[in-house]
């Protein structure tokens, strides 16, 4: 199984390359992809230096243009598909069937991966994106658990990849509008969920309140893992009780299921984190490699080393166990 | 290994006792110096900064018993040693000088140490995440820039505070004392 890493700047593709990446998916500077956080992503010179030193060691560069453009702006979001290409991206990761077009018309020796973004769940839907667009991979929602996911890669020829480690997106992505119901905006449409600019953290006696809109998130006691102030992840008051209505605020960690994710016939493992920081990259991506040189020969995965690094300090195995039906 | 996020180590509270009665000024040379290295090595900071370049932040070194106010000014960034930040910021961020410097030298993750409550982040949200990218990216060696400014016995101070630091990281469980030290972060 291939290995999928994040970079969110120039430092952290080197990083997880070195590391041992086989690929490295990135974005470029604006709102054509879901990480567009501030101080984040390339240019299209910084992805042309990127994608020269990912090849010199081996490593490929995925290009995510995973948001939905806006009506008239579409220019933004096909000038993103000409640079990622001509930068000499290996695939590009796209959620719109507008610019799956524009890519597969312009572009028809370029590889083309189904985003997360465009929630494709089920084989009827990814043979579309096979037969309409000649995609070659689907990266599945975070939705499906390893059976569901073992029937998917039984019905079609396309290459599936699954998420294995990072922030868990609990909801249907390319579908959820939670953060636009607070902020405005959304992962969908500008790149960004639960935006900074709509952030509030405040600190008063060890307590840290956060807060996204004006709308209270969460309140952290003393000593208590803080979390992000995403509302799928909030803790609230209701007249039942008080706690976290959709998700807590955990990690995805899918080491211990590698055996069942390779049975069920996976392709890539993708770990989650554009945003984080090239600590976060290397150890995850080290992490990572040494669980699948664990598999390849056999031995013990090493299990929940990586949990100093995950939000509210703690991991799940997410729907890929669905423990709640 | 996985760095430990949780346990970033703090100096001990005689060191900031006996640092409280120093005059600021040496230091405040010696920070000026430092942070005109930096910028001279890294001028892509301000790039990446973008729209927040101008933006002044309170770094609040937690086990010191002073502060510092960072201008990022792209034409003249300075930085001003403090008894305690001022009130108009536009952002501040706070914890051991140790998981500062880590998150600038890309030791640890920014976030992380967020997570595990090593660091409080207040004010402008956006402008703190622009800085951490920026500095990110860098890799700017705090330790490294100040031993360059203070020359041969700045190289021994380097030398002994790597060894100090990685000392301690490696008695702690899961950490990766590599490279040019521990392991840990925030956000």
């Amino acid at each position: 199984m291939e290995l999928i890493c994040p970079a969110g700047t120039p430092s952290s593709l080197r990083t997880a390359v070195d590391a041992g990446a086989d690929a490295v998916y990135c974005g470029f500077r604006n709102e054509t992809n879901a990480r567009n956080f501030p101080g984040l992503n390339f240019s299209p010179e910084e992805l042309a230096e990127g994608v020269t030193y990912a090849h010199r060691r081996g490593a490929k560069v995925l290009v995510a243009i995973n948001t939905f453009p806006r009506a008239g702006a579409i220019g933004l979001w096909h000038q993103a598909v000409d640079d990622a290409v001509k930068a000499g991206a290996a695939a590009l990761i796209l959620c719109d069937i507008g610019l799956m077009a524009y890519t597969a018309e312009h572009y028809p020796g370029t590889r083309l991966h189904v985003s997360v973004q465009a929630a494709a769940a089920n084989v009827d839907a990814i043979r579309f994106y096979v037969e309409r667009f000649n995609a070659k991979r689907v990266v599945l929602p975070r939705v499906l658990s390893v059976p569901e996911i073992a029937a998917i890669t039984r019905g079609t020829a396309c290459e599936v990849e699954v998420f294995v480690f990072g922030g868990l997106c609990a909801m249907a992505e390319g579908r959820c509008s939670l953060s636009s119901y607070a902020t405005g905006l959304s992962p969908n449409m500008n790149g960004v969920c639960s935006p900074a600019s709509h952030v509030a953290y405040e600190e008063q006696h060890g307590t840290i309140t956060s807060r996204l809109g004006g709308f209270t998130i969460n309140k952290f006691g003393s000593g208590e893992p803080a979390a992000y102030p995403t509302l799928c992840k909030g803790r609230f008051r209701t007249d039942l009780s008080t706690g976290y209505i959709f998700e807590d605020p955990v990690s995805l960690d899918a080491a211990t299921l590698l055996p069942g994710l390779r049975d069920a016939g996976v392709t890539a493992l993708k770990i989650e984190g554009r945003q984080r920081s090239r600590a976060y990259i290397e150890n995850v991506v080290r992490s990572f490699r040494e669980a699948l040189s664990a598999l390849d020969e056999g031995r013990p995965i090493p299990a929940g080393m990586l949990r100093p690094l995950s939000e509210g300090q703690s991991n799940t195995l997410g729907a890929y166990r669905k423990t709640w039906r | 290994m996985t760095p430990s996020h949780t346990s970033t180590a703090a100096f001990p509270a005689f060191v900031s006792a006996a640092l409280r009665p120093l005059p600021l000024g040496p230091l405040q040379l010696f920070l000026s110096a430092v942070l005109r290295r930096i910028v001279r090595h890294h001028p892509r900071i301000f790039d990446r900064l973008g729209a927040h370049a101008g933006k002044r932040y309170g770094l609040a070194p937690s086990d010191l018993p002073f502060a510092f106010v960072l201008h990022t000014a792209p034409h003249a960034p300075r930085i001003v040693v403090v008894r305690s930040l001022p009130e108009r910021l536009d952002a501040r961020i706070a914890g051991p000088l140790r998981a500062l410097i880590g998150m600038a030298d890309g030791s640890f993750d920014g976030d992380a140490l967020f997570f595990s409550r090593t660091i409080a982040v207040e004010g402008n949200i956006e402008a703190v995440l622009a800085l951490r990218n920026a500095v990110d990216d860098a890799g700017v060696d705090v330790l490294r820039e100040g031993a360059a400014v203070l020359g041969p016995l700045g190289q021994f101070g380097e030398a002994l505070m790597r060894h100090q630091r990685n000392r301690s990281t490696a008695d702690r469980p899961g950490s990766t004392a590599s490279g040019s030290g521990e392991a840990s972060s925030w956000n």
